[in-house]
């Protein structure tokens, strides 16, 4: 058994405002002078480190609890999985 | 196990109690001193509801609103029970983080989101009456004005354009933010909720949640209106369990 790294992002669907990224981009980004960046869209990061035989069960494990355990609310949020240390 | 109305006993409300529950006490207060019907706190580690007739969720910071408002709450042993309870049809009612545990654990369709200000809102706001379908709202003609307080951080109503719709055509918006006229607008919305929604109600109309505070608004002497708007709430959910 191996540990891996996955990663999961949760972030509001394009239907659902993002405030806080929408505040970067205007109050900062912008007026910080860097008018090239034209969209800001926040997340939140949630760290997992998994046991499993390999990088595939240990990312199938966490698509699971995340479904199972609502680690996103499928109504607003939108949720993608990474893995890393393969 | 219980499928059937306590009858012939007299009437028992539960008040889930979550670490970080913090309306639990006022909720409380408000039954048995205003309303003057029994209430109890109940942990939420208890699988058995089968003493009580009426379920409320309190306002709080249940597990200091750690991932998202209302979700861990939403997998407490006590929910069990009252998904079963509100199965079987008895009122449920979910008042500010109440409202939020309601929607993580699938009692009611939707989701609440950080304010759009990104700031935590306390301010007494004016509530319109959309429908009467929810048992809490039974009383009340459509249009009616209420006057609560909000207090919240994530409140921003949110489902997609067809569900809404889907809400609209089954009577299930219950309350919205409205100005002193009565009238929907920008600045009456205070937290950025779709079409202004501040309560909806389950399908078959008992299970409810709202986030202003009817337990704060039910004495005149709380009131900087001196007004008692919220206890219709709770009176129209004696009422129906009365009736029973």
């Amino acid at each position: 058994m191996k540990t891996y790294l996955v990663k999961v992002t949760i972030e509001n669907k394009p239907s659902a405002r993002d405030p806080e990224g929408e505040t970067i981009l205007k109050d900062l980004l912008i007026k910080g002078g860097y008018k090239q960046v034209k969209a800001v869209r926040t997340a939140k990061l949630l760290k997992m480190w998994v046991e499993a035989e390999n990088g595939k069960d240990a990312k199938e494990i966490v698509s699971k609890l995340c479904d199972e355990l609502r680690i996103y609310n499928p109504v607003a949020h939108t949720c993608s999985i990474n893995i890393e240390g393969e | 196990m219980f499928h059937k109305y306590r009858r012939g006993i007299e009437m028992r409300v539960a008040i889930i109690q979550f670490p970080g529950s913090n309306c639990d006490f006022d909720t409380l207060y408000v039954l048995n001193n205003v309303m003057k019907v029994k209430a109890d706190l109940v942990w939420h580690k208890k699988d058995d509801l089968s003493d009580y007739d009426a379920v409320i969720l309190p306002g709080g910071f249940s597990y200091g609103d750690r991932l998202r408002a209302g979700i861990i709450a939403a997998y407490s042993p006590v929910m069990k029970e009252v998904r079963m309870m509100a199965k079987d049809g008895r009122p449920i009612l979910g008042i500010c983080n109440g409202f939020q545990i309601l929607v993580e654990a699938g009692l009611l369709p939707g989701a609440l989101l950080r304010n759009s200000s990104l700031k935590f809102v306390c301010k007494w706001v004016n509530l319109s009456v959309v429908s009467n379908k929810a048992i809490f709202t039974r009383r009340l003609e459509k249009g009616h004005l209420l006057r609560m307080p909000i207090a919240h951080n994530e409140g921003r109503y949110f489902i997609e354009e067809d569900d809404l719709k889907e809400l609209y055509k089954r009577n299930q918006i219950i309350l919205k933010y409205v100005d002193e006229s009565g009238k929907p607008n920008e600045s009456s919305n205070p937290n950025g909720s779709i079409d202004g929604i501040a309560g909806i109600c389950n399908d078959e109309g008992n299970v409810f949640g709202l986030m202003p505070h009817p337990e704060r608004a039910s004495e005149e002497l709380l009131s900087p209106f001196n007004t008692n708007d919220g206890r219709i709430i709770f009176s129209s959910m004696i009422e129906y369990l009365k009736e029973r």
